[in-house]
């Protein structure tokens, strides 16, 4: 099941590196967000309270939904997720292929945007990195987990691009607030770790209930 | 229609008639007076709409694992049910909000998570009509998630400091008031049932209908 | 010429009736019973007001009782609707097989 999940990330990151262009297209949209929001909230030089943590997740979320949404569009231009469905594997195994190759595309999606955000809004987004690691892979594995679900279901649908947010918005509510209360106090003149460890401990019980669903719903919906 | 269902759907329209006269001889409550009679309305719609929630989440599990076009069609009624008493919750609690708590709307964990579950069968009804085929599986895969949310939804005002009253109120009402309450508790469960078993038949309807479709095309 | 209701067979109409009638009782019995309030003349800061003179509380009364009524009314109307609808194409498509014809 590893093992077969791994070729699936291989291939994604092979296929990926190619031509760079899901990498690309996310990363720009995602600054290109987090500047919209800098216009629209900046006032006399300064951004609201809380504002830095906010527009972070936001560019998240709505970069992670047009990679969700790319991807997919790729996998459905070639049929490969018909002929990965056919092949003798596990198909919770393909799920997590596809799961791991999202949460890729998005960390790097994060890895220029939390400096971007930092430099920004002021905000000292880098002063508790392992914290700020740690509530950024849990919130995207939530937000992952869910979108990787509902894309390859939405893969045959009809009006899958306007769907894909109508599925995936209201589930992952929980996971957008918990990821801002949580950078939200991170960001914080006296961090008080114990409030960050809450939000990070809801967050992964999130992960948790999503992966579950996901993994236990996935075969009978792939299925004709 | 089934046999019990004119004579519950007259005992219903009875009981909903009756129900203002017991809500008004309710004693009024300390602090809010006369708005919180919403409450009568209010916690069963809310009750409802959980419970709708749940079936519809059961009746999704039921058909993906199962296959069985009649859970599909309950899941479907269900998720119509849980939109429009999720719309009922969400007016009549800010409507009661407004003069008790000086604000329409607060996004503390109830409010938001409540009204989160009710975009998610919202979002059920979008899938289902603009989906096109294959629709009914996604629906039911969105489903599941929403379930999810509805324990979520009742016990978040037991642990988070919340500006919505807590579950332990109702268990700890004075009589004359649980008497109104679980009047109208009765009134909105039976006309659930009706309504489930109205929405129900719509669509084995509509399924004998495509049925006879299918079969002047052979 | 049926009437527009015509599958909505007895039941569904007594209901949409009832539900009907009820609201007005409904709406007669929450008239106000609050007195307007005294005249003051004196300022008093409104915090210091008792409640109920801040913010008239019947007309949000009245109108979430209005609304659950006219939404679970307008509900039962619409799944009539679709009902009588689907009924009357059945029984249109149920003539032309028995005509052994096709439209």
């Amino acid at each position: 099941m590893i093992r077969t999940a791994w070729l699936i990330l291989r291939k994604d990151l092979t296929v990926e590196v190619r031509s760079l262009e899901i990498a690309y297209t996310t990363l720009f949209f995602a600054i290109s967000c987090v500047l919209f929001f800098a216009f629209a909230l900046v006032k006399e030089g300064k951004a609201p309270e809380d504002g830095a943590a906010g527009i972070l997740w936001i560019a998240i979320a709505f970069a992670g939904t047009l990679a969700l949404g790319r991807t997919f569009e790729r996998e459905r231009q070639s049929e490969t997720l018909r002929a990965l469905l056919m092949a003798p594997s596990d198909r919770p195994a393909i799920y997590v292929g596809k799961l791991l190759g999202i949460i890729a595309l998005l960390v790097g999606a994060e890895l220029v945007l939390v400096p971007l955000v930092a430099f920004l809004f002021q905000a000292p987004l880098l002063g508790h990195p392992f914290w700020l690691a740690a509530i950024l892979l849990s919130g995207t594995l939530g937000f992952a987990s869910v979108g990787t679900l509902f894309s390859a279901m939405l893969v045959r649908a009809r009006s899958r691009d306007v769907l894909l947010p109508v599925l995936l918005y209201p589930i992952t509510v929980p996971v957008i607030i918990a990821g801002v209360r949580a950078t939200a106090a991170l960001l914080q003149p006296d961090v008080e770790l114990a409030i960050v460890r809450f939000w990070v401990m809801l967050l992964l019980a999130l992960d948790v209930v999503f992966l579950t669903l996901a993994l236990w719903t996935f075969e009978p919906l792939m299925t004709d | 229609m089934p046999k019990w269902f004119t004579p519950a759907a007259i005992v219903c329209a009875l009981m909903f008639a009756v129900s203002p006269f017991l809500i008004a001889n309710a004693p009024y409550e300390a602090t809010m007076g006369l708005v919180q009679k919403i409450f009568y309305y209010h916690l069963p719609s809310a009750w409802v709409f959980l419970l709708s929630a749940i079936i519809c989440g059961i009746a999704s599990a039921r058909f993906l694992f199962g296959g069985s076009p009649r859970q599909d069609r309950l899941a479907h009624a269900a998720a119509e049910l849980t939109v429009l008493f999720g719309a009922i919750v969400l007016v009549t609690g800010p409507l009661w909000a407004r003069k008790a708590w000086g604000v329409w709307w607060q996004w503390d964990v109830r409010l938001t998570s409540s009204f989160m579950g009710w975009m998610v069968a919202w979002a059920y009804l979008l899938v289902r009509k603009y989906g096109g085929p294959g629709s009914d599986k996604l629906a039911a895969g969105l489903a599941l998630f929403g379930m999810a949310n509805v324990p979520f939804v009742y016990i978040s005002v037991n642990y988070w400091r919340t500006i919505h009253p807590a579950t332990s109120v109702v268990p700890t009402l004075p009589v004359d008031m649980g008497v109104a309450l679980w009047f109208a508790v009765a009134c909105f469960l039976l006309l659930f049932v009706l309504l489930l078993r109205m929405r129900v038949r719509l669509e084995e309807q509509r399924a004998k209908l495509d049925a006879l479709y299918l079969s002047l095309d052979e | 010429m049926r009437s527009t209701f015509h599958w909505m067979n007895k039941p569904m109409r007594v209901l949409a009736l009832l539900l009907l009638l009820v609201s007005t009782p409904a709406f007669a019995q929450q008239q106000p019973s609050a007195q307007p309030p005294k005249q003051t003349d004196e300022f008093v800061p409104i915090s210091q007001l008792p409640p109920q003179d801040q913010l008239p509380a019947a007309p949000l009364l009245v109108t979430a009782y209005a609304f659950v009524w006219v939404v679970l009314f307008g509900y039962v109307v619409s799944v009539a609707r679709r009902l009588t609808k689907v009924q009357t194409e059945i029984e249109r498509l149920d003539a032309d097989i028995k005509r052994g014809t096709r439209t």
